[in-house]
């Protein structure tokens, strides 16, 4: 290994920065970590400044600005500013909830490109109730007006499971009425506070996949007129999803406090040390922190991954999710059938989904943030 | 599309040269398209002020071709990026 210095990747396409993990609204369905950092460890306007400026150097296209609530930065017109002057294409994904037309007008003025606004019902009891936030259907609407009037693309992102997967098609309705140029229906994936939820949020298998199928379905029909894209509900799949399109190979995901990782769950796989851009730059940790290399490629592989004609399309499915469901991080995510513990996966999704229990547990960004 | 239809890219969609790999990308929402010279070359005149029929005088005699050949190859390109909400009539 030492003899040859493997060569340098590929650069990354885009840099999730999560600004804050400040939110108003308490989904259950949260991906975000179970401890949230403070506002005190955030990274301050500078360090952001420079973060973009390097991951435009690096060769990222993309930067999406993303929480929390990213517009909870006092700092955010600035930040898009920045970044847009680097080069990069400026995605903010945002509850909508606490945007001003002031502040909108701002960012738009300071060059923002895209807005990515979520939905956690496509109706006003559903949307407030999952989004455990009263009064947030009619603020989400009002920004939605507020980025078309603009001229600016709206992708509308609906996150699904059991309480509003009945939804999916009136979520295109949705989407088609707020002039949403794009649509994303993400299917839940249990992670961080969601895992917590997933009894209470897992899907039957027959609803889900109807879901699925109408879709795809919509999805032809509208094609020119709205962009939809699925993330799939992995427990009852084939295969698994390539997660971040395969680990350290096309996006990097920066922390509130500045941590730079392959995914925002990445942190709960033991022994893993990931660096910070306090400390480092954004282009010596994507070639350089043993974290990224860890599961970089295929060589790390083992069976059935290793020899399986999926394994550069799947990248060997997701690697948090291999922990927590397998129990080893270099296993073969249990989403996929070749996996020996897919059978019980499966089965215990299906239970849970027949149960029906679990009660809710809403977030709260008050009660879950760090010490 | 016909020759007095006038191409142009939405808003929130950019055409622009990715130095670090050295080649033309357009980038859209959540999306990035990988764009060689020739389809680049389309697209920077794809304004909005210019028809079909000018970009295709244009690009014929650009280079050399025969402009039934290069309507063919332009209206099946933008149509495919029409399909895919990036490009708009």
């Amino acid at each position: 290994m030492t003899a040859h210095q493997a060569p340098p990747p590929a650069p990354p396409i885009g840099v999730l920065v999560e600004l804050t993990h400040r939110c108003p609204l308490g989904c259950p369905h949260c991906s975000n970590p179970l401890a949230l950092e403070r506002p005190a460890a955030e990274l301050d306007t500078e360090t952001w400044k420079r973060v973009f400026s390097e991951a435009a150097a690096l060769g990222a296209l993309h930067v999406h600005l993303s929480g929390g609530e990213p517009t909870a930065r006092r700092d955010i017109v600035a930040l898009i500013r920045h970044a847009a002057q680097c080069g990069l294409y400026t995605n903010l994904i945002t509850s909508g909830i606490g945007v001003s037309a002031k502040l909108w007008a701002e960012m738009v003025e300071a060059g923002l490109d895209h807005a990515q606004l979520s939905f956690q019902g496509a109706d006003e009891a559903t949307n407030d109730r999952l989004g455990h936030y009263q009064g947030a259907w009619a603020k989400k609407r009002a920004f939605a007006a507020m980025v078309t009037g603009a001229g600016l693309p709206l992708t509308v992102n609906a996150v699904v499971s059991r309480p509003n997967l009945h939804q999916v098609g009136a979520f295109v309705d949705l989407a088609l009425e707020l002039g949403a140029r794009r649509l994303e229906v993400a299917h839940t994936q249990y992670y961080g506070w969601a895992l917590a939820n997933r009894a209470a949020l897992m899907p039957p298998r027959a609803e889900t996949e109807a879901a699925i199928r109408l879709v795809e379905a919509a999805r032809e029909k509208l094609k020119g007129r709205l962009v939809i894209d699925m993330v799939v509900p992995d427990y009852y799949a084939r295969y698994p999803k390539p997660c971040a399109g395969g680990w350290g190979r096309l996006a990097i995901n920066v922390s509130p406090s500045g941590k730079a990782m392959p995914c925002h769950a990445a942190e709960t796989i033991p022994g893993l040390e990931f660096w910070n851009v306090r400390d480092k730059s954004l282009g010596d940790i994507w070639r350089d922190n043993p974290a990224f290399n860890a599961f970089r490629g295929a060589d790390w592989m083992r069976e059935p991954c290793r020899t399986c004609d999926r394994r550069e399309i799947d990248w060997g499915g997701c690697r948090c999710q291999a922990l927590a469901l397998a129990g080893d991080a270099a296993a073969t995510d249990p989403a996929c059938s070749k996996s020996p513990h897919h059978a019980r996966i499966e089965a215990m999704a299906a239970a849970e989904a027949e149960a029906g229990a679990g009660e809710i547990r809403w977030r709260s960004y008050k009660e879950t943030v760090g010490a | 599309m016909d020759s007095t239809t006038k191409p142009r890219l939405p808003r929130g969609v950019k055409l622009r040269r990715d130095d670090v790999r050295q080649r033309w990308t357009l980038l859209a929402p959540e999306r990035i398209f990988e764009v060689d010279e020739t389809a680049a070359a389309v697209l920077q005149l794809c304004d909005g002020e210019r028809d079909l029929g000018s970009i295709v005088a244009e690009l014929a005699a650009r280079y050399g071709a025969p402009p039934e050949v290069v309507e063919k190859d332009i209206v099946s390109m933008l149509g495919g990026l029409k399909d895919k909400r990036v490009l708009e009539t």
